[in-house]
C-alpha cells in the first residue's frame, strides 16, 4: 500500500489500540506487546546502570576518593555491572527487538508459545525486583562475576538477594531462548526455507542456543554459591578443600558465551540495517548466517581465557587461549561482509545506517583488543587492567548498544506506528558515536599504562587520560538522553508512518505499521531469498505474495 | 493425524523388555562395584549407567520413534555437557604439571 | 485447518504443527535440565578426582540396599509413567489415570527412603556446615562429598516433588475430561520430565553409592 494511503486516515485496528487498560499489557500473549513491556522495563534498569556509571566517572574524575570511600565504589561498579549486562545487555535485542519481530519475520501469528513468553517478562521482572531490593537496602560488593570464596564466604552485603535475582532472570532468558528456537523450527511461513530467512533470525537462532546451553550452568555456579553462602557447607571453600577456581569454570562456561548472547543478536540487526540501507543484497548471505552458528558453538571452547592468571593450569591456558583466537574468524567474516555489502551500494546515511557504521568501527576495535587479550602472555600484562574494560565496553556498548539503538530506530514506525525525527536522530547518533570514543579510547591507554580496574582511586599521572574519559561519559549520556526524549515525543507527535517507510523488505514490512494482533491477515508465502533488492534502486520487490488462509 | 501418532510409542512388549533390562543393568553395576576391576572401576559404572540412559532415551522417550531433529536435540545435550566436562578437566588433569613447571604458583588449598 | 477436538491454539495452523513444536520444546527444555544438573556433575567430577579417598569414605557410610531399592523403585516409576503416555496415545482415560496413580506412589515410596535416609545422615553428623563431625573419617575433605551429596539428590528429590505436582494436576484434567487423545501430548511432555529425573538418578546411583565397595 502507498504512503498516503496510511498517514492520512486513521490507523485501523492493530495490536496497539485491539484492547485497553492494565489488564490487557498484564496479561497478554501477544508478542509485540510482550516485546514492548521488556522494552519499558528494560530502559528502567538502563537508566539506573546508567546512574551508576555516572557515579562511577564521576568518581574518578580525581585521583582521590573524593566522592566515595573504596566500599560504596565496589558496590557502584557492582550493580553497574550486574544490571548492565544481566538485565539490560543479556535481554536487550532478543527480548524487545527479537520478541516482536521473530514472528513478523517468519510470517507466523505468534512465538510457539505466547503464554510462556510472558511468563519470561513476568520472571525477568521479578528478578529485576529482588536485584533492586538488593540495590535500595544497601548494595552489593562482589563484583558482576560473584567470585568465590569473597561472594560465599567474605562479603557481607546483600549477595544472596542478588544472585537469586540473576538467577530467576536467567530462567527468563533460557525460556525465551527455547521459544525462539522452536518458532524458528516450526512457524516458518510457507515457502521460507532456512536459507531465505532474514540474518536477523539466524543471529537469534545462534543466541537462543545459547541461552539455552549456557545459561543453567550458571543456574548451577549460582545455585552452588548461594548454599555454600547460607549454611556455611563447603564447595568452593578452600578451607573445606573447595577450589575457588572451578567456581570461575562454571561461571565462565556460561558468561562467556554471555558475550555472544549480547553481541550476535545485534550482528543480525547490522546485518538488516546494511543491506536496507545500501539497497544491496548482504554480500556472502551463507557466510553470515553460518558464521553466527559458528560464533555460538565456538564461544563455548574459549571460557578459560578470563582465568589465565587465576591458578588455571598454564596448559589449558595455552589452548583457551588459540581457540579465543579462532572467534576472530567469524567475527571478521561478518565485518568483511558487511563492508563489501556496502561498496557500490547506493548508501542512505539514516539514523539507523549511521548507528550501523558505527557499529562496524566500533566493533572492530573491540574485537581486535579481543585478540591482544586472547593473548596468554600479552593478557598476563593487561589483565585486570582499564585495558580490558574499554575492550568489553567497545564491544558491548560500541557493539550491542549501538545496534540496540539502530535497530530501535528501525523499527521504530513498525512498533509504534509513528516516525521520530529524523534529524535528532541523526544529530544524538553521532554525539553517542563520539562521546563512546572519547569516554573509552582512553581507558585502552590507562590500561595498557598499568592502572587497574576497579579502584577508586589512581596515581595522579593517570588524570587527564580519567578526566577525559569522564568528560566523553557526559556527551554520552546526553547522547542517551536525546533519543529517550525524542522517541516518547514521537508516540504522540512523531509523523504516522507508512507500513515500509525505508523500502525495505522482509515479512515485517509487509503488515500495516503498527501490525494487528495477529499480524498477518492472510498468512504469506516466501517465494524469493531474503533482500531482495532490484537492480534499479526503486521499490524493492517485497518478495512475496499472499495465499488465502483463514484465520480463527 | 491421530492415526499416525498411534504408531509413535513403544509396544507394551517393548516397555516391559526395556524394564527388565533396566533392572538387570542395576543389579550388574552393583555386583561390578563390588569386585575389582582397577583403574576400570568407574568407567565400568559410567558405561553401564550411559547404557540405561541410553535405553531410557530410546525407548521410554521414544527417541528412537521420533523425528531427526528431536534426536539431534537429545544429542546437543549431551555434547555440551562433553564440553563443559573436557575443557574443565583440560585445567584439572594438566595443572599439577604446571605447576611444577611454573615457580611460585601455590599448590592446591589443602586443609 | 484441521481441528478435531478443538485443541489447536491460535498461533498454529494444525495439531502437527503444535504436536511437534511442544515437542521441541519439551526437548529443549530437557537440554537445559541436562546443563544444571551437568554443572554439578562437573564439580563431582573435579573433586572427586582430587579426592578420591574422601570421596569412597564418604560413600562408605551411604546405604546401598536404600539406595538400591530405590533405584528400582524409579526405574518401576518410568515405566508406569510410559505405561500412561501408552494410555493416553490410544485415548484411555482410565489407564491415564490409574498409571499416574501408580507413578505417585511410587515417586512417594522413592521420596519416602529417601527422607529416611537424610534423617540417618542427621543422626550420623553427616550434615555438611556446622553440624558435621569429620572425626569419624580417616581422610580429608570428606564433607565435600556430603555437600554434593546433598546438592545432587536433593536438587533431584526438588524436580521429583515438582513432577508430582505436575501428576496431580493432570490427574484433575483426565478427570474433567480434558484430556483427550487430541491433548494426549499433556502427559507425553510430562513423561519426557519424569524419564529424565529418572536418568539423573540412574547416574546418581553408581556415583554416589558405590564408590570403592570392592576394597
Amino acid at each position: 500500500m502507498s504512503a498516503q494511503a496510511t498517514s492520512a486516515a486513521e490507523p485501523q485496528r492493530n495490536y496497539l489500540n485491539a484492547d485497553y487498560g492494565i489488564k490487557s499489557w498484564l496479561l497478554t500473549t501477544d508478542h509485540k506487546r510482550i516485546g514492548l513491556m521488556y522494552l519499558l522495563t528494560m530502559t528502567l534498569f538502563f537508566f539506573l546502570g546508567g546512574a551508576f556509571a555516572v557515579a562511577i566517572r564521576l568518581e574518578l574524575a580525581t585521583p582521590h576518593g573524593d566522592l566515595v570511600e573504596s566500599e560504596t565504589y565496589n558496590k557502584l561498579f557492582t550493580m553497574h555491572g550486574v544490571i548492565m549486562i544481566f538485565f539490560f545487555l543479556i535481554p536487550s535485542i532478543p527480548a524487545v527487538l527479537g520478541n516482536f519481530l521473530l514472528p513478523l519475520m517468519l510470517g507466523a501469528r505468534d512465538l510457539a508459545f505466547p503464554r510462556l513468553n510472558l511468563l519470561t517478562w513476568y520472571l525477568f521482572t521479578i528478578g529485576g525486583v529482588f536485584t533492586l531490593y538488593a540495590v535500595v537496602s544497601g548494595g552489593v560488593d562482589t563484583g558482576w562475576t560473584f567470585y568465590t570464596p569473597y561472594s560465599s564466604t567474605y562479603a557481607n552485603t546483600h549477595v544472596i538477594a542478588t544472585a537469586l535475582g540473576v538467577f530467576i532472570t536467567g530462567f527468563s532468558s533460557i525460556l525465551t531462548g527455547l521459544n525462539f528456537i522452536v518458532t524458528t523450527h516450526k512457524m516458518r511461513a510457507p515457502g521460507l526455507t532456512w536459507f531465505r530467512l532474514p540474518l536477523f533470525v539466524w543471529a537469534h537462532y545462534a543466541t537462543s542456543l545459547i541461552q539455552i546451553l549456557g545459561t543453567p550452568v550458571l543456574a548451577t555456579a549460582i545455585l552452588l554459591v548461594g548454599i555454600e553462602r547460607l549454611f556455611g557447607v563447603g564447595i568452593f571453600d578452600p578451607k573445606l578443600g573447595g577450589d575457588p577456581v572451578l567456581f570461575q569454570h562454571l561461571f565462565w562456561f556460561y558468561s562467556h558465551p554471555a558475550v555472544y548472547i549480547m553481541i550476535l543478536p545485534s550482528m543480525g540487526v547490522i546485518s538488516e540495517l546494511i543491506s536496507t540501507f545500501a539497497r544491496k543484497r548482504v554480500f556472502g548471505y551463507s557466510f553470515i548466517a553460518m558464521s553466527s552458528l559458528a560464533i555460538a558453538i565456538l564461544g563455548f571452547f574459549v571460557w578459560g581465557h578470563h582465568m589465565f592468571v587465576s591458578g588455571q593450569s598454564v596448559y589449558a591456558g595455552v589452548v583457551f587461549s588459540l581457540l579465543s583466537m579462532l572467534v576472530a574468524v567469524p567475527s571478521a567474516v561478518k565485518v568483511f561482509n558487511w563492508t563489501a555489502t556496502l561498496y557500490k551500494g547506493s548508501i542512505q546515511f539514516s539514523t539507523p545506517m549511521i548507528y550501523a557504521l558505527g557499529f562496524l568501527g566500533l566493533f572492530t576495535i573491540g574485537g581486535l583488543t579481543g585478540l591482544f587479550l586472547a593473548t596468554l602472555a600479552v593478557d598476563v600484562h593487561v589483565h585486570d587492567t582499564y585495558f580490558v574494560v574499554a575492550h568489553f565496553h567497545y564491544i558491548m556498548v560500541g557493539g550491542a548498544l549501538m545496534a540496540y539503538l539502530g535497530g530501535l530506530h528501525f523499527w521504530w514506525p513498525k512498533i509504534t506506528g509513528r516516525m521520530y525525527p529524523e534529524f535528532l536522530g541523526k544529530i544524538s547518533a553521532v554525539i553517542i558515536f563520539l562521546g563512546f570514543n572519547l569516554t573509552f579510547f582512553p581507558q585502552f591507554l590507562l590500561g595498557y599504562l598499568g592502572m587497574p580496574r576497579r579502584y577508586h582511586v589512581y596515581p595522579d599521572e593517570f588524570q587527564v587520560l580519567n578526566v577525559l574519559s569522564s568528560a566523553g561519559a557526559s556527551i554520552l549520556g546526553l547522547g542517551y538522553l536525546i533519543p529517550m526524549a525524542y522517541l516518547v515525543w514521537s508516540l504522540k507527535y512523531g509523523k504516522r508512518a507508512p507500513s515500509n517507510p525505508w523500502r525495505a523488505s522482509g515479512l515485517e514490512w509487509t503488515t500495516p505499521s503498527p501490525p494487528a494482533t495477529f499480524n498477518f491477515d492472510r498468512t504469506p508465502v516466501v517465494t524469493t531469498e531474503a533482500y531482495h533488492y532490484s537492480e534499479e534502486l526503486g521499490a524493492p520487490r517485497t518478495g512475496t505474495d499472499v495465499r488465502e488462509v483463514e484465520i480463527v | 493425524m491421530s492415526s499416525h501418532d498411534e504408531h509413535h510409542g513403544a509396544s507394551l512388549r517393548t516397555y516391559l523388555v526395556i524394564f527388565g533390562s533396566l533392572l538387570a543393568l542395576t543389579g550388574l553395576t552393583v555386583w561390578v562395584a563390588f569386585h575389582d576391576f582397577g583403574s576400570f572401576n568407574t568407567p565400568l559404572a559410567l558405561v553401564i549407567a550411559g547404557v540405561k540412559g541410553t535405553l531410557v532415551v530410546l525407548y521410554f522417550m521414544h527417541v528412537r520413534y521420533n523425528s531427526r531433529l528431536v534426536w539431534v536435540f537429545a544429542a546437543a545435550g549431551f555434547l555440551w555437557l562433553m564440553i563443559l566436562f573436557g575443557f574443565t578437566f583440560s585445567d584439572y588433569l594438566t595443572r599439577d604439571a604446571a605447576e611444577a613447571t611454573v615457580q611460585d604458583v601455590p599448590a592446591w588449598p589443602t586443609r | 485447518m484441521s481441528d478435531p477436538g478443538g485443541a489447536v491454539l491460535h498461533q498454529f495452523d494444525d495439531l502437527d504443527q503444535q504436536v511437534e513444536a511442544g515437542r521441541l520444546g519439551m526437548w529443549a527444555f530437557l537440554i537445559q535440565e541436562v546443563l544444571f544438573f551437568g554443572g554439578m556433575f562437573a564439580v563431582y567430577a573435579v573433586y572427586r578426582h582430587r579426592f578420591p579417598e574422601s570421596f569412597a569414605e564418604g560413600s562408605h557410610h551411604l546405604d546401598v540396599l536404600l539406595g538400591g531399592v530405590n533405584t528400582v523403585i524409579l526405574i518401576g516409576s518410568s515405566l508406569t509413567a510410559a505405561l500412561a503416555v501408552h494410555a493416553a496415545e490410544r485415548g484411555h482415560a482410565r489407564g491415564i489415570v490409574t498409571w499416574l496413580v501408580g507413578t505417585i506412589v511410587l515417586g512417594g515410596a522413592f521420596l519416602g527412603v529417601k527422607a529416611v535416609e537424610y534423617s540417618h545422615k542427621f543422626h550420623d553428623g553427616l550434615i555438611p556446615g556446622s553440624g558435621f563431625v569429620s572425626a569419624q573419617f580417616e581422610t580429608e575433605n570428606v564433607e565435600v562429598f556430603y555437600s554434593l551429596y546433598f546438592v545432587l539428590t536433593g536438587m533431584h528429590a526438588l524436580h521429583m516433588v515438582i513432577g508430582v505436582g505436575i501428576m496431580i494436576w493432570l490427574i484433575a484434567l483426565t478427570l474433567r475430561g480434558y484430556i483427550t487423545k487430541e491433548r494426549q501430548q499433556y502427559i507425553e511432555f510430562f513423561g519426557l520430565y519424569w524419564h529424565f529425573v529418572d536418568i539423573v538418578w540412574i547416574f546418581l546411583f553408581p556415583l554416589l553409592y558405590l564408590l570403592g565397595r570392592h576394597g
